[in-house]
């Protein structure tokens, strides 16, 4: 049954119907004769609110706005990975291919390519009960993943025909069932889901493994879950894009899903371009093969801005059910919450704090909390991790949508103006970043890296931490007059910083570090550390110690050990020990 | 034929209402003859029903409710396009001032433009030499950024535009065609003055196109320039292949403008008064920069921006700095040293510049030494915060080192005249001289491979001077 109404009002992407003609609420509607898509978001007796996912030029009063029945949904079905979508998953090249260099309104593309034809392979039989979310068939997606085409979640029934295995496009049908009611329903490769609404689970874990990122202020400081959620706040400049690119590329998560939620355009094309030459260095496949981008770039529509966070973490469950792990980089979620500021105001609604609508929290908490490792309908275990760039006005980190974050995150990584301003990348700062995972992965990170990870881990944050302290007494009086052992927690502090936190994403084998590495990195610098002290405690002066340029060689260890060169590391200790000898005959 | 309402049914500063129209489109541009003679025209803002909200462009003065024509165009703003405006000097909404007669053309194009499609950019990687050192080395200019200017009112930004735009030579293939848009909203007489005698003394002015909305020029009408200017920037560079130059001058009084309209709309306020979409409309206007793959041409922006109180985090440097690919940011302190151009080195930026320098492009230490040149100059100061608690004579001597190291950055590697044109190499070494100022162990950002090249190659060729 179709509905349509007459278009009564327009202010800027906001468009206003008379009267209440029966539209429901969150209902996606076709708006005006160029048919520009559109969402239901206030219902009165006198009129219907709607919100243009496109620019809204050249509307007028009258014109007509058609329902569809349905909420703003997705297209799940093999084709979406290595794929570039808008906000409402439609697809940019198909556009690009349609309507040239720049997006015109009103295009009309499928989501999904539905004329190509997949390898399927049809795991059900006749006469199998099936329920949402069994796996009927499964199709290899690209080089990296095999997509797993599922039953959705509100249906069930028994099989009564099965297609033969072979070639097929996302719209034929391979499955028949009869339902408990003895309707007969055709099943495809394809389903949709409100992006808005949680696809459901069986139950949700505590996270206790975690997503490896080969970052070592992430990995070793801290730590991310997999299922777990990180915000990255800082001021421009100072590197989220950069870090969230780092995390994409080397993080170990099956599939990553990217959201370029109001950032620039030409970023969205270096992950494009960058992502289908880069290879995994865990499967060898190309980047490309496991990432799926969504791109709103800040010049496109506002609205299209607000959904595309919900398209993303939609596709992001899609996968989970499957039995995926996926990492989500949602830059930024300031720009989505300033999407609903945008709309609010054009709506009237009464401001809370900055301007930003009273919901804020609400919205920003139910988004977080669609993260989480999760037992699917189907058995498998999946999870999906989100990791959410937050751009504060002016760096200031008491802002709501900062304050509102870190409420509902349970990683922070600060990045910080002063450390970006000395080009010290990752930025992050480690005096006020956190993360609540550590107590949760110290039992993985025992077991399976080493069982002293989490004890030098903390001794490396209490020496950064010192070093912050004699700081402060040094800005007054000058280092020069500090105590040796003082002078030394300066000197080893030094050598964290610059050799271990510090790291260089564009050196090949600084880019990403293994766990075991940074292990190693560790125990190394706490062993200069521990025989240092012993030195200075027989009473060698500082001077004396820094005469050997040790301190210099264990900072270069990231560039001057390779990845793979593990047993490299006894050199070190046989050259710290060498150090200590020589210290102590020539002083003695 | 086109219905003529006649009256008003309210004024209100820039805006106006009219009731009783039919078929008036959100965006729509209206003609309005005032008294039988007087031309404007508006824009429509706002559309319920019958009732249309007008932004009168010049300005409401002389209208009154009864005096008013308004003609419905059916159309949104356009301006006529052809390789004519090259040379020519147009007012704030794209209508020729220098008494040359109107561009005669079929081709016109919609102001608001569209967003450019990710898939379809080309991601920018040649660099722009300025000949300015503190741009080439340490915030490379890459053709296709939008890389702005934040400066303050007094500081010598307009030399730095001026000099970058005479300076900015396209590397080998000199023989490309490249060309200036020049947007100015709300800025002083001299300002555009001092520009169009720039660009004459340069011999560029054949390829200059100047949009020109002076401070007493109407506000209403700066809010469409940088769109005017912009679109003609996309026809030259997409559809006639020129690499084009934007400099937009002063988006403060830009986003002033936004405020004063939406204010006097009775919107909603966000930060500092300035509407919720001040955000999107900044963005529509930078992310107009760049390089449509498969097309010869490119536009790289340069936006000027003033900031109040010289503060970077209110909204305005604050959203742009979110937007543009980096940042080059002018400080007093440093201007009052006599220091021109006075780029403050911490907080600028170039975000391309990692990928378009380097080997192939300008020289394989270029990144290393720019790293380090920011990470010893931030060590400059905090030895110079120490040295204002404790006196200079209690410094350390590596922090008396770096002491010296800063003056010598900032005397002679970013000073340079306003008519000195450095190459590259030039400025690479001239930044290996500094850091040989710096005893080796200091020099931690750099590749021991490219380190053992150059930094020997430095202390040696001064102890030769010495």
């Amino acid at each position: 049954m179709n509905i349509t109404g007459k278009i009564f009002g327009i202010n800027g992407p906001i468009v206003y119907v008379a009267g209440n003609q029966g539209f429901k609420m969150n209902e996606m509607v076709y708006v005006g004769s160029e048919r520009l898509v559109g969402e239901v978001i206030g219902l009165t007796k006198d009129r219907t609110t709607i919100q243009v996912f496109e620019e809204t030029t050249g509307l007028k009063p009258g014109q007509e706005v058609y329902s569809t029945g349905g909420a703003i949904s997705v297209t799940l079905a093999p084709g979406i990975i290595g794929n570039i979508f808008d906000g409402i998953e439609r697809p940019l090249k198909e556009i690009s291919a349609k309507s040239g260099a720049f997006i015109s309104r009103g295009v009309s593309v499928e989501s999904l390519n539905t004329s190509k034809l997949w390898d399927v392979h049809i795991t059900v039989k006749p006469g199998d009960m099936i329920y949402g979310g069994t796996i009927i068939a499964e199709v290899p997606e690209t080089s990296a993943i095999t997509h797993k085409s599922m039953v959705a979640p509100d249906i069930s029934g028994v099989v009564t025909k099965v297609a033969a295995d072979g070639k097929y496009t996302i719209h034929d049908t391979i499955v028949t069932i009869a339902e408990s009611d003895g309707k007969v329903r055709e099943l495809s490769l394809t389903q949709k889901w409100p992006i808005r609404i949680p696809r459901p689970v069986n139950k949700r874990f505590a996270s206790d493994r975690p997503l490896i990122t080969g970052q070592r202020i992430i990995d070793t400081l801290f730590p991310i879950a997999k299922g777990g959620t990180a915000a990255i706040p800082g001021g421009f400049g100072t590197g989220k894009t950069m870090t969230q690119h780092q995390l994409a590329k080397w993080s170990d998560a099956d599939i990553i899903v990217y959201i370029g939620c109001g950032e620039r355009g030409n970023e969205m094309t270096e992950v494009l371009e960058d992502f289908s030459k880069l290879v995994d260095p865990r499967s060898g496949n190309p980047l490309l093969d496991r990432t799926t981008l969504i791109a709103n770039t800040s010049n496109m529509p506002v609205a299209a801005r607000e959904a595309s966070i919900y398209t993303g973490i939609t596709l992001a469950e899609y996968y989970r059910d499957m039995g995926y792990h996926v990492a989500i980089m949602a830059d930024s979620t300031s720009r989505w919450a300033e999407a609903l500021r945008e709309l609010s105001g054009r709506l009237e609604e009464m401001p809370a704090e900055e301007g930003f609508p009273a919901y804020l929290a609400s919205r920003l908490s139910s988004f977080y909390e669609r993260a989480g490792f999760m037992q699917n309908l189907n058995g498998s275990e999946g999870s999906v991790s989100i990791i959410g760039a937050v751009s504060p006005q002016g760096g200031d980190f008491s802002e709501p949508v900062t304050q509102n974050t870190k409420r509902f995150v349970r990683c922070f990584w600060a990045l910080d103006k002063s450390l970006a301003y000395a080009r010290h990348f990752p930025a992050i700062q480690w005096l006020n970043s956190y993360s609540e995972y550590v107590d949760d992965l110290t039992p993985w990170y025992i077991s399976n890296v080493g069982s002293d990870f989490v004890e030098c881990r903390n001794k490396v944050i209490a020496i950064l931490t010192q070093e912050s302290q004699l700081n402060e007494i040094v800005k007054l009086i000058g280092s020069d007059v500090l105590p040796d052992d003082q002078k030394l927690v300066l000197e080893i502090a030094k050598v964290i910083r610059l050799g271990f936190v510090q790291q260089n994403a564009y050196h090949p084998s600084d880019t990403y570090v293994p766990l075991s590495k940074q292990l190693k990195m560790m125990q190394t610098i706490l062993y200069l550390y521990s025989k240092s002290k012993q030195l200075i405690g027989m009473s060698m002066p500082m001077s004396v110690l820094k005469e050997e340029n040790v301190f210099e060689k264990i900072i270069s260890i990231k560039y001057d050990v390779a990845n793979d060169e593990l047993n490299k590391f006894d050199d070190y200790k046989a050259m710290i020990d060498d150090f200590y000898n020589r210290v102590l005959s020539k002083n003695a | 034929m086109s219905i003529e309402y006649l009256g008003l049914s309210e004024i209100n500063g820039p805006l106006i209402a009219l009731e009783g129209v039919r078929d008036a489109s959100y965006d729509e541009i209206v003609e309005f003859t005032v008294e039988g003679k007087k031309k404007k025209i508006g824009k429509i803002v706002e559309v319920y029903e019958d009732k249309a909200v007008i932004q009168v462009f010049q300005g409401t003065d002389d209208m009154s409710l009864n005096n008013t024509h308004t003609k419905l165009t059916g159309r949104p703003m356009e301006v006529a396009l052809s390789e004519d405006i090259l040379g020519r000097v147009f007012n704030g909404i794209g209508q020729p001032i220098d008494g040359l007669g109107n561009i005669i053309s079929d081709l016109k194009r919609d102001v608001n433009g569209q967003p450019l499609n990710p898939c379809s950019r080309e991601y920018p990687r040649n660099y722009i030499n300025t000949g300015i050192s503190t741009i080439d080395c340490l915030t490379t200019l890459i053709r296709g950024q939008k890389l702005p200017i934040f400066s303050g009112n007094g500081l010598p930004h307009d030399q730095l535009a001026a000099q970058i735009v005479k300076q900015a030579s396209l590397g080998e293939n000199s023989d490309e065609e490249f060309a200036i848009v020049f947007a100015a909203m709300g800025v002083k007489h001299d300002v555009a003055d001092f520009f169009r005698r720039t660009f004459e003394e340069s011999g560029a002015s054949s390829h200059v196109v100047m949009y020109l909305n002076l401070a007493n020029d109407p506000v209403v009408e700066r809010l469409i320039t940088p769109k005017v200017a912009l679109t003609a920037a996309e026809y030259l560079a997409f559809e006639k292949g020129m690499h084009i130059l934007v400099i937009l001058t002063d988006m403060t009084s830009f986003a002033e403008a936004m405020r004063e309209v939406s204010s006097s709309k009775g919107e909603i306020p966000s930060r500092k008064g300035y509407p919720g979409y001040l955000y999107s409309e900044l963005a529509a206007l930078y992310e107009r920069a760049g390089i449509v793959a498969d097309s010869k041409g490119s536009v790289t922006q340069i936006p000027i921006l003033t900031m109040p109180n010289d503060d970077i985090t209110h909204p305005i440097p604050d959203l742009t700095g979110y937007i543009t690919e980096g940042q080059i940011v002018l400080d007093r302190s440093l201007y009052q040293k006599n220091v021109y151009p006075p780029i403050s080195v911490l907080p600028s930026l170039s975000r391309l510049m990692k990928d378009g320098i380097g080997k192939g492009y300008t020289r394989e230490d270029h990144q290393d030494l720019a790293n380090q040149l920011f990470s010893s100059y931030a060590r400059v100061g905090e030895a110079r915060g120490l040295a204002s608690v404790i006196g200079e004579d209690e410094l350390s001597p590596i922090d008396k080192r770096y002491l010296k190291f800063g003056a010598a950055m900032e005397s002679l590697f970013i000073t340079q005249g306003q008519a000195e044109d450095r190459s590259m190499i030039e400025t690479l070494d001239k930044g290996w001289e500094l850091l040989s100022i710096l005893p080796r162990e200091e020099l931690d950002r750099i590749d021991t491979k490219i380190l053992n090249q150059y930094y020997k190659a430095a202390v040696e060729s001064k102890t030769e001077e010495e």
